[in-house]
């Protein structure tokens, strides 16, 4: 057993009859850390969560919080608390009531459960919104009341079911800042599960990549973009160009499956010739994609492999990717990494 | 070649379309056609028999001088008012009926929430529309069988209950209520089991999540949300067992309700039926209002 650990899962498998959600998943989230727990919909994440939270019983394994086995103890044994995908905050109560609630649960006396909720309120700027009813906030405020409601209680873990999915693009990369900010002042331990792969990039300390219920690969997050250990994990947590064993043969020179970041490819521009160190072919031009930072090209090699290629937007690539152009691409070696072969039979990116 | 244009605004059409036209052109027209026929039957059928009711309970009977023929005076008076206020038999009657009211109410409470609950949250798929047609199934049969059956039930000798448990309540006051309690406990289910579907699960794992076991719960997140509910099954279960009659006819014994009374009433003294019959209507409007100022209107 770990020491330090906040949680420890221990072979934890959850079956829904003849579905297994979550397939003996082992891991460690160490104390105060900001984990994410990342897939698509489906993977077991947010099964994970709710084993932890204790909503769900495994169907075997161990789940262990600071070390003490609460495996089989109901939710309001367990020093955890949930911000809910949908808040699911008490409609027939003011915001100060929805935040109270825990307290009122576990008999704080009264002035001490005013000074908690009103620095609660404080905590997530909504000082002036406690009496009102979550009905007369807006989707960001409902949001911080939701976590204010669960900090408010102090707890060892704060677990986190997509919290960010209903907000708009600018609000979510708001709260993205606010809620690390929040985490790191209280240094609880926060799990955050998300399908978002930017959102999890952003905001851990490390990230568990889940697929049809299992860990394809645990880490931070520069390790899991940079140095991914599956096929699925490179399609998955940003763009990969993901290269079957024949074509990575004539194209990197490598016996195993190949992936390469689409922005580790350039194009060369006409005349010029790839520098000396580089790899290199030739493509014809087959879709071109405006993506404001960058333009997204897809181009298709001599050997018949296609391959995502995103040039930033300020080097003016211009007529160069014209549809059905030819021209050059090359990469360093050093960005070819080659992956295992996926345990998930999803091969999680568009490619 | 001459090319044909089509101008919209003289296109004539067939004499559907141009009906349909005129209908599009004119919204009050589309509404009177709409809401015509219900508010004609609402205002002859419904409005006009509360009506009828209302201005003959403020005629009265007089014998004439020989005492042997009654006469109806139609100028309005509060006689039968006055008479229903003064005499202690109507009084009686009029409190036991309210009074079975609320029994039935409470106790098809009690059996609604636990049933509507398992269908909502705990049934799987197949065993919720099974459950849902099983509550409702009763109501496909008959009224007067139903009763008929709870004869059966309840019969002191020989009936099912004495006969399996040794016990009957028997035809009286109690066995009324019982059987009207199960008459009308479909319509305090239903309500109940649709407000508990719309309740996220995600609130009572919330209440979970905060520390509340099961009781904190369910006095705190859920009944505070079923209220509307609950008064909704309650107004079916109270009215209904406000305006019966039959029941206490079959499985009362010589219990009488405000209804029995009516009934007896309304060959010898329509005038005194009507103004009794305004009972049960006024103590509705005072249990609207209540349930009104309780706010579990508003979101019903």
């Amino acid at each position: 057993m770990s020491s330090g650990a906040a949680v420890s899962l221990r072979g934890v498998t959850k079956r829904f009859g003849a579905v297994t959600a979550v397939a003996g998943v082992d891991l460690d989230i160490a104390e105060g850390e900001f984990f994410s727990m990342l897939g698509p919909s489906g993977s077991g994440k947010t099964t994970m969560l709710r084993l932890i939270a204790g909503f769900e019983l495994p169907t075997a394994g161990t789940v262990l919080l600071k070390g003490r086995d609460v495996t089989r103890l109901p939710p309001f044994d367990r020093d955890v608390n949930t911000v809910f995908q949908d808040y699911a905050l008490f409609p027939h109560m003011s915001v100060a009531q929805n935040i109270a609630y825990g307290l009122r649960v576990r008999r704080v006396a009264k002035e001490e459960r005013n000074r908690r909720v009103d620095e609660a309120l404080a905590s997530v700027r909504l000082d002036e919104f406690g009496s009102r009813r979550p009905h007369q906030l807006s989707g960001g405020q409902r949001q911080r009341v939701a976590l204010a409601r669960a900090l408010v209680n102090r707890p060892a873990v704060l677990l986190l079911d997509e919290p960010l999915g209903a907000l708009d693009l600018k609000l979510r990369e708001e709260m993205q800042v606010e809620l690390k900010a929040i985490q790191q002042q209280v240094g609880i331990t926060f799990i955050f599960v998300t399908h978002d792969q930017q959102e999890a990039l952003t905001m851990s300390d490390r990230i568990a990549v889940f697929a049809d219920g299992r860990i394809e690969q645990v880490g931070t997050p520069t390790e899991i973009y940079e140095r991914p250990m599956t096929q699925f994990v490179a399609g998955f947590v940003g763009t990969s160009n993901v290269l079957q064993p024949a074509v990575a043969r004539a194209l990197v020179g490598r016996d195993a499956i190949a992936t390469i970041r689409p922005e580790h490819i350039r194009i060369v521009a006409v005349g010029a010739e790839p520098d000396a160190d580089e790899m290199h072919t030739i493509a014809t031009v087959r879709d071109v994609q405006y993506l404001g930072a960058f333009v997204r090209v897809r181009a298709e090699t001599d050997e018949g492999a296609r391959l995502v290629v995103d040039v930033p937007s300020f080097t003016g690539v211009g007529a160069d990717v014209a549809l059905g152009r030819r021209c050059t691409l090359a990469w360093s070696s050093r960005y070819v990494r080659a992956v295992g072969q996926s345990s998930s039979t999803n091969t999680g990116g568009e490619e | 070649m001459a090319t044909t244009t089509i101008d919209p605004v003289n296109v004539r059409g067939g004499l559907r379309r141009r009906l349909s036209r005129v209908l599009y052109q004119h919204p009050r027209l589309r509404l009177a056609l709409l809401l015509g026929g219900p508010i004609v039957w609402l205002l002859v059928a419904y409005v006009g028999s509360l009506v009828a009711l209302l201005v003959t309970s403020l005629y009265h009977y007089q014998t004439d001088p020989t005492g042997l023929v009654p006469r109806l005076v139609t100028s309005p008076s509060t006689t039968n008012y006055q008479r229903v206020l003064d005499a202690g038999v109507y009084r009686t009657v009029a409190f036991r009926t309210i009074g079975a009211a609320l029994s039935v109410t409470v106790i098809d409470l009690l059996i609604a929430l636990p049933v509507a609950f398992y269908m909502a949250k705990i049934a799987r798929p197949w065993a919720r529309r099974a459950l849902v047609v099983a509550v409702t199934m009763p109501l496909w049969a008959g009224y007067l069988v139903k009763g008929y059956a709870w004869r059966a039930m309840l019969d002191p000798a020989g009936g099912v209950l004495h006969e399996v448990f040794g016990h009957s309540p028997g035809f009286g006051l109690s066995g009324t209520v019982v059987t009207l309690s199960y008459l009308w406990l479909p319509y305090m289910i239903i309500p109940i089991y649709a407000g508990l579907e719309r309740l996220p699960n995600s609130l009572l794992e919330a209440s979970t999540d905060l520390g509340a076991k099961a009781g904190r719960t369910f006095a705190r997140i859920v009944l505070p949300q079923l209220r509307p509910s609950i008064v909704a099954g309650s107004i079916f279960t109270f009215a209904l067992t406000l305006g019966d009659f039959y029941m206490a006819q079959i499985v009362g014994g010589t219990t009488q309700f405000i209804g029995n009374i009516v009934y007896r009433e309304f060959s010898a003294n329509l005038p005194f039926a009507a103004a009794y019959a305004t009972l049960p209507i006024v103590v509705m409007i005072v249990y609207l209002a209540l349930a009104r100022s309780s706010g579990a209107l508003e979101e019903l």
